[in-house]
């Protein structure tokens, strides 16, 4: 007589294949998952408590430390936010910088993407390529901000430097050589059996399913629904620039798959006729009570110094008002609520996390499927718990 | 410019009386209505008007007014493309809403955000727990009167002089 009884297994918070602080309490019938309760808020920082306490321009440190794997995608949400409350426009050469580093952003936020959902599933070559590729963008971010991961190099009207000598030439480089470095991955992976076996059919979750649980970007277009904000709603000028919004039909972690590879792709194109429209021109907007001012006139003249410290202790006021902004970050829609009544600091300031809602559909997608699988759908989500957590 | 928005336009024909306010600023367009309605004005808005993508739900506290909090629902429209905001007050005591976690199921944990960290109820909901903190946290940090620093430090006075 066979007799079955559930078993409640305990996954994480430390748990390689959790991506961070992600606990999870499995229910089994053997190893069919039955039910699983996610418990978060082990990173959890009080970014938003903290921002009412701090001006426009303190804050931007801290959404690098949202989705750290992709510090400037968080940065340029927050900035366009910030910009549309106040109404100031961007110079054309600062928004064509913001577009290549979030694009290469995206690129970065990919690749550990793969790595690491590669060797959830057993493929330890990718890991280990993806990371030396990625090591190339961390590079340019360091040269350019002098951080490798949280870059603060973006500022409300622009951006913080000019680019450094050489940016240019670190940036074909990246061109010139990812597209086949992309074709390495996909030959390590799409024609592998085991890889095969363990992404198709794993993961399902319908389209509507997968509106009405909130998930947004590649994961939404995985389950062929066709939408991009950078298209759609363009930002920072991204109508400009022609690319194709990847969707995928079977609605698994394979076509998730497909759709960031091929995503990957269209941003290398992206960066490419951004590089070909970068013209020289000032990378600050023309708006002295909020823009820093360069950083010769501080160093060499009294008023430049007064403007600068008038900026960086007692920031900048902002008008009455709401405004939300949305950005397609590189795992969906990073959206920034911002209150303001008046006065050099938010009065609330929202953070609207991809990761959060995408992680809320896992029960979805993992119920009924094997444990093993579900190590490929956490994967698939790109969670990153930074971002989750705030 | 407000008054033709397609959403303010139906919403006013079907909902008259719950409608209290609408606003643009920056191009965005919000509806602030009464909270009873909230579940109506959602189902109607995610049926009729395909606001099929609740991209947020959130709080805000103004302390010191009334009503003190206002909620926050910012929707969006995959096939129309375009944005709108949802605001209901909630009155301080006792503050408690509906769940619009039956309209969409998103709004599961970020309603159990919004009580963890303003403590606001949500009638209907189907698991209200807190999700960041942990189960026995004294407080709801994100209320204007709960200090940056913590309940048993001094509070906070800003790093500005």
């Amino acid at each position: 007589m066979a007799s079955t009884e559930i078993m409640t297994v305990n996954m994480g918070p430390q748990h390689p294949s959790t991506h961070g602080v992600l606990r999870l309490v499995i229910e089994l019938d053997g190893e069919v998952i039955q039910k699983i309760t996610p418990h978060i808020g082990f990173l959890h920082r009080g970014i938003e408590k903290l921002s009412e306490h701090r001006t426009y321009h303190q804050i931007i440190p801290l959404t690098d430390r949202l989705d750290y794997l992709a510090p400037m995608s968080n940065n340029l949400g927050y900035v366009l936010a910030v910009e549309k409350l106040l109404g100031i426009t961007v110079p054309e050469r600062a928004e064509t910088i913001r577009v290549i580093l979030a694009e290469l952003t995206r690129v970065k936020s990919h690749l550990v993407w793969l790595a690491c959902h590669a060797l959830d599933i057993g493929a330890m070559t990718v890991f280990i390529y993806a990371f030396r590729e990625r090591e190339k963008v961390m590079e340019l971010y360091e040269k350019l901000s002098g951080a490798r991961m949280t870059s603060n190099y973006f500022r409300v009207g622009g951006l913080s430097s000019e680019l450094y000598d050489g940016f240019e030439k670190d940036v074909r480089e990246i061109l010139d050589t990812f597209p086949a470095y992309f074709d390495t991955y996909e030959g390590l992976l799409t024609k592998n059996t085991i890889w095969l076996q363990r992404t198709i059919g794993n993961g399902f979750i319908s389209a509507e399913d997968a509106v009405d649980a909130g998930i947004t970007g590649p994961a939404l277009r995985g389950s062929g629904v066709d939408w991009d904000m950078r298209r759609d709603n363009p930002y920072s000028g991204y109508e400009k620039y022609k690319f194709v919004v990847p969707v995928g039909e079977k609605c698994d972690t394979f076509d998730r798959y497909k759709v960031r590879l091929v995503e990957m792709r269209e941003s290398i194109k992206i960066i490419g006729q951004a590089m070909a429209a970068l013209k020289p021109g000032p990378i600050l907007a023309d708006v002295p009570q909020v823009c820093y001012p360069p950083k010769d006139s501080v160093y060499n003249t009294i008023e430049g110094l007064i403007h600068h410290f008038k900026i960086a202790s007692e920031g900048f006021p902002a008008p009455e008002g709401e405004v939300y902004q949305a950005v397609e970050a590189p795992k969906g829609e990073l959206g920034y609520y911002l209150v303001s009544e008046g006065g050099n600091m938010p009065y609330r300031m929202r953070i609207r996390p991809p990761s959060f809602c995408n992680l809320s559909a896992i029960e979805k997608m993992a119920k009924g499927g094997m444990i093993a699988d579900l190590v490929a759908v956490i994967g698939t989500l790109d969670i990153v718990l930074g971002d989750i957590d705030r | 410019m407000a008054e033709n928005h397609r959403a303010v336009v139906k919403l006013r024909e079907k909902f008259a009386g719950s409608v209290l306010e609408v606003k643009e600023f920056r191009g965005e367009v919000t509806v602030t209505v009464k909270k009873e309605e909230i579940v109506a004005i959602c189902t109607f808005l995610r049926d009729s008007l395909k606001y099929n993508l609740l991209s947020d739900v959130t709080a805000v506290d103004y302390l010191g007014r009334e009503p003190r909090f206002m909620m926050v629902y910012n929707l969006y429209s995959i096939p129309g493309k375009d944005r709108l905001r949802v605001k209901a007050p909630v009155e301080e005591s006792p503050a408690v809403v509906d769940t619009v976690s039956t309209v969409w199921s998103t709004a599961d944990w970020l309603e159990r955000e919004v009580f963890d960290l303003f403590g606001i109820t949500f009638t209907g909901h189907p698991d209200l727990r807190r999700i960041l903190l942990t189960d026995d946290w004294v407080g709801h940090p994100l209320r204007k009167d709960y200090p940056l620093q913590g309940p048993d430090r001094e509070p906070y006075a800003g790093r500005l002089s």
